[in-house]
């Protein structure tokens, strides 16, 4: 390890000061050397200040349970891109030069990523004007030229109760060359709303910022505001987070098994687990009255306890749910039709997996063990293990049977859970943030890593609040799938990655 | 094709009873506000009765607006309680302004003429224009089997051409604000527009942020008001019934 970096562990905080401010030249020689012995960008962000922009990146080895994190400052408004070198990097210097204006030399798609002004009025690294609105989607795109290639066009709007978000397609004939995604329409200014914060609503924009992954987002919010104000959760709380994490985990898995059944045209899958689903929102509504986990969680445990009645309860649903699930899921692997079109489509090598920083299912899809609740752990994850499920044809077939294999471990996790509560209370009164400290946090929500950072500043308020949802690091995943497919594919890939447009555009 | 067959006899008819029979909602579910609570936090608190969402105000004894509420696990304008009572949709805005004391107001039928050529084929087009996928979701989970909406003749459409009302979500973003007057500008006259969620019924969360609209209100007609960060299905479903003139 570079001597750049400065090691800390998830769900902790460390003094700015700690962190050693080093050039830029040595802070990306720093990244890129350990990038090549396999670590990779977990998140990647810039604040911006009077005299410039500081930079700060975090990274994560790999499967050693190291997590560290760099600093420099920036006083110029150019910086050098190593997007060429480090594909990883590519989204992420691009989101710095839209937030805080700093223009990346020889970035490869120097391009906006969701189209906003940036955080300090008038720094803008494409000089558009601060007084004018900035058009959504307008950008330069890949072009392929040649006979017989044409481009489709697709969305914001798209056919289905489905998130907005652009996409080009460069195909020949019906075979995609090319796909880019553009997105941004579901920006809501998240980021910039947290500074200065923490503010009464900052709780509720933590569990929207992707409504799907309420808890995973949310319980990385409440272990930034322990990790800055020194505050222990109960035990028992610990507990019933695992829990409305796996319950969150287990209703989209379901969802998304019935939709990718529905995109090969098979209902019965379909339409069971469309239902099986709501059955899994209704045991979190049980806990906390919100199908989708809402008003559970807060800074020093939950909201809400549980009664050995509601325990029963729960155990009951679960048992029905996992007969039916069971029962559901297992058509799918008996279907050759099914089959036949699920194996070797959107394929993924481990190769293309690891250079992207692939994360969640589609990276476990390609073979790469990689999950925060068995790498880094936090919460419940601390006492208990959870297998890894993984695979390694990458395809639309292994995120599949991904989603089943955690279904699988989730449901087994709960019922333990359930069954060995312990006791006590089940929250703590947070204290104060902590001045001058910078505090991580990462959770193993449905999709994969979510990484969220906080800087305070002397008087404890959020001088930045970064988020990376694990949409950020996929979406590359997605377009480099469809190289090669029929562009009719183009559904089932993207149903079988199911990837967050506002947890991205936040 | 058997597998298929037995499959379907175990999982078995599941599209539920209602609206023939009541809906068991779950003991915590956070519905219609208790009034009397309204009047004791507005006593209580005051006008430090802060909501940061701008949903309740002390005045006039209490008032509680369920457009802007998220009816929050602990509310921070003071302790209003909650009822399990999902019927939260309105047909006026001014109807989700709860008050103690005042006579409770739900989702009226819409017109005749509208009842005439919608009544019994409502399409819609669904347009998220900033949502978090919470109301997408539940959107979404009404066609599933369990609801089954197509048996009201309700059922969600892929163009705008094709459907007689406009279906929005979220809190309207700077970024989506164009696609969604674009949409709604090629459905058809006439049209109905549903605002589904705190969100796009006033900005809901990202209330007064400098990136959204706060809300559908003001860049297209709604009809149709659903509170609920996000709504419960059957408050959407009670609501889309009461419009068509299916229960009342």
């Amino acid at each position: 390890m570079s001597g750049s970096l400065h090691t800390l562990y998830n769900s902790s905080s460390i003094p700015l000061a700690d962190i050693p401010v080093v050039d830029s030249i040595p802070f990306l020689q720093g990244i890129m050397d350990v990038v090549d012995q396999g670590w990779r960008i977990v998140s990647y962000f810039g604040i911006p200040d009077n005299k410039g922009v500081v930079l700060i990146c975090v990274l994560a080895d790999k499967g050693e349970g190291r997590l560290a994190v760099t600093r420099t400052d920036v006083t110029d408004d150019r910086f050098p891109s190593i997007a060429s070198l480090c594909t990883q990097a590519h989204l992420f210097e691009r989101e710095i030069a839209e937030q805080c204006g700093l223009v990346f030399d020889d970035h490869p798609r120097f391009n906006p990523v969701r189209f906003h002004h940036p955080f300090v009025p008038g720094r803008d690294a494409w000089n558009r004007p601060a007084d004018e609105p900035i058009r959504v989607g307008v950008m330069e795109y890949f072009q392929v030229a040649g006979d017989n290639v044409h481009e489709v066009a697709v969305g914001p709007v798209h056919a289905g109760i489905i998130e907005p978000g652009h996409f080009r397609f460069q195909c020949h004939g019906e075979e995609v060359f090319h796909l880019e995604i553009s997105l941004g329409y579901q920006h809501r200014g998240i980021e910039a709303a947290c500074i200065g914060g923490p503010h009464p609503r900052t709780l509720q924009t933590m569990e929207t910022a992707a409504g799907d992954t309420t808890i995973g987002h949310g319980q990385a919010y409440c272990m930034i505001m322990e990790a800055l104000s020194g505050t222990k959760v109960p035990p028992r709380a610990e507990v019933l987070r695992g829990i409305a994490l796996e319950l969150e985990r287990l209703a989209n898995h379901t969802g998304d098994l019935g939709a990718i059944a529905g995109d090969v045209g098979y209902l019965p899958t379909a339409s069971f687990c469309g239902r099986i689903r709501g059955d899994f929102l209704n045991m979190t509504a049980v806990l906390c009255g919100s199908r989708f986990g809402r008003g559970l969680l807060t800074p020093g445990g939950t909201v809400f306890d549980i009664t050995n009645d509601l325990r029963d309860n729960l155990l009951k649903r679960l048992a029905e749910a996992r007969r039916d699930l069971t029962d559901a899921v297992e058509l799918l692997w008996n279907s050759p039709s099914v089959m036949g079109r699920l194996e070797d489509t959107g394929s993924l090598t481990l190769l293309q997996g690891l250079d992207l920083g692939l994360v969640g299912p589609p990276a476990r899809a390609c073979g790469i063990k990689r999950d925060v609740r068995n790498d880094y752990p936090f919460g419940i994850y601390r006492m208990t293990n959870v297998p890894v499920a993984t695979s390694f044809h990458g395809d639309v077939c292994a995120r599949t049977m991904i989603r089943w294999q955690e279904a699988l471990k989730s449901m087994d996790f709960i019922e333990e859970q359930l069954r060995q509560m312990p006791g006590g209370g089940h929250r703590r009164q947070a204290s104060a943030c902590a001045g001058h400290r910078l505090a991580l946090a990462m959770t193993e929500g449905w999709r994969g890593e979510i990484c969220h950072v906080a800087v305070t500043d002397a008087t404890g308020r959020f001088v930045r609040y970064k988020i990376v949802d694990p949409s950020f690091h996929n979406w590359p995943g997605l377009a480099m799938a469809l190289r090669g497919q029929q562009i009719s594919d183009f559904p089932l890939c993207n149903k079988s990655f199911n990837l967050s447009y506002c947890g991205f555009d936040l | 094709m058997i597998r298929e067959i037995i499959s379907r006899l175990k999982q078995g008819h599941r599209t539920m009873p209602y609206p023939a029979e009541p809906l068991q909602m779950p003991e915590r579910f956070r519905g219609y506000p208790v009034p009397s609570s309204l009047a004791r936090s507005a006593e209580q608190h005051g006008t430090s009765a802060e909501c940061p969402y701008g949903a309740f105000s002390a005045e006039e004894g209490g008032c509680l607006d369920m457009g802007k509420c998220l009816f929050c696990a602990e509310c921070p304008a003071g302790g209003i309680e909650f009822t399990t009572d999902y019927r939260l949709a309105a047909t006026q805005r001014d109807h989700l302004l709860i008050k103690p004391g005042a006579s409770r107001q739900f989702a009226q039928a819409l017109s005749a003429d509208l009842q005439r050529i919608v009544g019994r084929s409502l399409k819609f087009r669904e347009v998220s224009a900033g949502g978090c996928n919470a109301c997408e979701a539940d959107t979404n989970v009404l066609s599933t089997i369990g609801w089954d909406l197509g048996r009201f003749g309700i059922q969600f459409v892929a163009s705008p051409r094709h459907a007689d009302g406009l279906w929005i979500t979220g809190p309207v973003t700077e970024n989506m604000a164009q696609a969604l007057l674009t949409t709604y500008t090629a459905i058809p006259d006439p049209k109905i527009v549903v605002a589904c969620g705190a969100c796009a019924i006033h900005g809901g969360p990202y209330i007064d942020s400098p990136q959204v609209k706060n809300g559908a209100a003001g860049l297209v007609p709604v009809d149709l008001f659903i509170p609920g960060c996000p709504p419960h299905p059957a408050t959407i479903l009670d609501g889309l019934l009461r419009i068509i003139d299916k229960i009342r």
